[in-house]
């Protein structure tokens, strides 16, 4: 494939939503495995090892969401139209998620914080899971009109297939989120927490062996590209290297490297994704002459252009913010008069 | 229920509820910036204790302000997916670039602020502050930008014909500083400034009517009333300058300000009144006459353009254009007097005093509110039925695979989710002034410094 800005910004939106999902990937874990604690001391412990950085990881969504908008108008319009319900869901999702971690140690009454413990484990989790029934759609492909509207509706993207990719994203979180927690707690949390880990970890290999094996049998579009460039397969490999590596670091007590395994899965997982895909953006199912691709979904070269330069100059000052912030707060999380 | 009306009203109801809560922070963020940089000069520990309540605040309205802006963002392509084909090339840049700009500063500084008290030294937590409150406003400058595309479209062409028609930049800093920008940013963030030093004002003026927190209060207003007087005295400037650019470019907006029907006449200026979009004319009002054209053109025979020369379907609804518009000016109006009289009481002595004063200034804290709300009201209003002024109706922007069923369950949820999450704002909120600032241990700098 050339690199046109076209492809470029396939690459970049890609690159958004995969530091999305590193990112956010643990805070959702996080809410997922929140209600396995069980001592209020705990679960102000969790809410405050993700406290100082869930609002920036969401940052990550939404200007995904904006560089999507601005690069491939055509994608945002159908796809946040198509899904609609399911949009207004995930926006629900993330708000009671955000609310949650705000309000909830804001009041000792047992009962207000028991609901906002609900709160931040279901909005959390039904997060996660639209998140990756909607990657599931995509990869098997949603019914599209001549005019590149969806054809279908909310019960359309309930197939299977996309469900099952729910479920996945899912246990990858809580993983993911485990392994975050491990790294950021101490003593006897810290046990309990590895005790979550070892399941979280069988729970997701489980999941990703099923979803690997339904995507090689009924959604084969999505790996024509490794079978034309056997040497694609190294991406795949790496995953599973990675995914091999996580239960060995976190038996040696090395946190931080099975967290960077960890974030390698999912690097690995969205490169397939985005390997299957391209250069489509929506694949169109049944009729794939309909499918929104990174050519007639582009906004102008112009625009493309100038968004190249707002990003070039825009991603460096990220990185720099988000490594300061992670320097500031790194090392176990101790609860203070500030926390949550 | 038709599928436009429920549209319009669902993003009308989720971007007033949104825009309670941004003005707060932009407006208590230079507030802050103030009193650390007091505490950094001074080292006084009054000013420590100020800042770290005050940054309570602004934690609870930054988090509702999060909370409720990704709908907005994800509510152009799930209502107005036709309006986003349409406009993505250019107003898809604008968000994106508010995105990467100014989201991940605030928010990643946030957490230096809210948590970084003992973890950084004080300078570094003032540095911080500063990155929160820049990145706060810089997201007014964006979204302000987008909006004003939408007023006064600049540097672009339509490319295309029919429904696949869209508009393509042409000129990235001419779409920025289109006609109506600057003018719409600078009225934008006098209010949001005015929104923040009211909030303490109206705080402050609490704790010394119930003689709570007194030294504290005090030191509070002495910083916020300044901030209050010169932002409320800068609307008259930025709003004239607003309504010229209105008058300019989108003349049935100015015309449905003030219902001036004739189609060139000299203008009335009405203080109140009830426009009859039937008579075409304003029933029990009290009018300037040649006032509006004098505040336009500089004299007051000068004809301005009214709603006749328009056809109906071009027109905006007259009446919630001119009545939202009014109570604008009439609560900008106030405002400037109440913070004037607080000035005056502060050099005569007697505004820590009198009682009447410090309740007035309790409940002036709805005004900026009020005022930013029927602002935007009157704005976004008084651009229909353009969704994209003179290039795109309203109707042709919805989504076309959105149906008025899916719209009416979404917007239900809303206004419940919604009217929860007001009412436990207000119950913290006052929680929190009724707690009042903590005692804190004194600090005399970081202790990683």
């Amino acid at each position: 494939m050339s690199l046109d800005l076209n492809t470029i910004w396939f690459l970049l939106v890609g690159v958004l939503f995969t530091g999305y999902a590193i990112l956010d990937g643990f805070d959702l874990g996080v809410g997922t495995l929140h209600l396995f604690s069980k001592t209020d001391t705990d679960r102000r412990t969790l809410i405050n090892a993700i406290g100082p950085v869930w609002d920036g990881n969401e940052v990550w969504l939404v200007t995904g969401g904006g560089a999507l908008f601005a690069a491939f108008p055509h994608v945002y319009a159908t796809v946040f139209s198509g899904f609609y319900l399911a949009m207004i869901l995930l926006l629900f999702a993330l708000i009671f998620r955000a609310v949650a971690i705000e309000f909830r140690s804001k009041q000792p009454m047992a009962w207000w914080r028991h609901a906002w413990d609900l709160s931040f484990f279901g909005g959390s989790t039904l997060g996660a899971l639209l998140i990756g029934v909607a990657l599931g759609n995509l990869a098997w492909g949603v019914p599209l009109r001549a005019d590149g509207e969806f054809a279908g509706s909310f019960w359309t993207l309930l197939k299977p297939y996309p469900l099952l990719t729910g479920i996945t994203t899912v246990a990858l979180f809580a993983m993911h989120g485990a392994i975050y927690l491990g790294l950021k707690t101490e003593g006897a949390l810290q046990e309990r927490i590895r005790g979550w880990t070892r399941p979280a970890i069988i729970v997701f290999v489980i999941c990703y062996a099923a979803t690997t094996v339904a995507t090689l049998l009924c959604v084969p579009h999505m790996t024509d590209r490794i079978r034309e460039q056997p040497a694609l397969f190294l991406v795949a490999l790496v995953g599973m290297l990675a995914i091999a590596n996580i239960p060995r670091e976190v038996h040696h007590g090395r946190d931080f490297r099975a967290f960077l395994s960890s974030a390698a899965v999912i690097v690995s997982l969205l490169a397939l994704f985005g390997l299957g895909m391209f250069p489509n953006l929506v694949y169109s199912n049944p009729q794939p002459a309909h499918s929104w691709n990174i050519h007639n979904a582009a906004s102008s070269p112009r625009t493309l252009r100038n968004m190249l330069i707002i990003a070039a100059i825009g991603v460096p000052l990220v990185v720099t913010y988000t490594v300061s912030i992670y320097w500031i707060f790194r090392g176990k999380v101790k609860l203070d008069a500030s926390s949550y | 229920m038709d599928l436009l009306f429920l549209s319009r009203l669902q993003f009308g109801l989720t971007i007033a509820f949104h825009y309670i809560y941004p003005p707060m922070s932009i407006g208590l963020g230079l507030i802050l910036v103030v009193m650390e940089a007091l505490w950094l000069r001074t080292g006084r520990e009054l000013y420590h204790r100020m800042a770290h309540f005050w940054t309570k605040i602004f934690g609870l309205t930054f988090a509702l302000g999060v909370a409720t802006g990704i709908v907005m963002e994800f509510q152009f392509g799930t209502n107005w997916a036709a309006y986003s084909r349409f406009v993505g090339d250019v107003f898809g840049s604008a968000l994106a670039a508010e995105g990467i700009f100014a989201f991940f500063l605030e928010s990643g500084f946030l957490a230096v602020l809210l948590f970084g008290w003992d973890k950084v030294s004080r300078r570094t937590h003032f540095l911080a502050t500063c990155a929160v409150a820049f990145g706060a406003t810089f997201s007014a400058l964006w979204i302000v930008v987008a909006n004003s595309w939408q007023q006064t479209p600049a540097g672009f062409h339509i490319v295309g014909e029919g429904a696949s028609a869209r508009a393509e930049v042409t000129d990235f800093w001419a779409v920025v500083f289109n006609p109506s920008s600057m003018d719409r940013l600078s009225h934008v963030l006098c209010g949001a400034w005015q929104a923040g030093a009211f909030l303490v004002l109206s705080v402050s003026a609490y704790y010394l009517l119930r003689r709570r927190h007194e030294e504290f209060a005090r030191a509070s207003i002495k910083i916020a009333l300044p901030v209050a007087v010169l932002t409320s005295m800068l609307q008259l400037v930025t709003g004239h300058g607003s309504a010229i650019t209105v008058a300019k470019y989108q003349p049935a907006k100015l015309a449905a300000y003030e219902a001036h029907y004739p189609q060139s006449a000299p203008g009335t200026l009405w203080l109140f009144g009830l426009p009859d979009t039937e008579g075409e004319r304003v029933r029990f009002g009290l009018g300037l006459p040649g006032m509006l054209s004098f505040l336009i053109h500089g004299n007051t025979t000068t004809p301005v353009t009214g709603l006749r020369a328009f056809p109906p379907q071009d027109r905006p609804p007259v009446k919630v254009v001119f009545q939202s518009y009014h109570v604008m000016v009439v609560l900008g109006m106030a405002l400037i007097g109440i913070s004037l009289l607080g000035l005056l009481g502060w050099w005569r002595g007697f505004l820590f005093r009198s009682r009447w004063l410090l309740w007035a200034f309790v409940f002036a804290v709805l005004g900026p509110q009020f005022a930013n709300q029927l602002g935007w009201l009157s704005a976004e209003v008084g651009r229909q039925p353009w969704i994209v002024y003179g290039l795109l109706r309203t109707p042709d922007g919805l989504s076309r695979v959105v149906t008025a069923g899916m719209v009416l369950t979404s917007l239900i949820l809303f206004t419940l989710v919604y009217l929860l999450l007001l009412v436990l704002f207000l119950f913290l909120l006052d929680r929190k002034i009724k707690h009042g600032p903590d005692d804190l241990e004194p600090r005399t700098g970081g202790q990683r410094a």
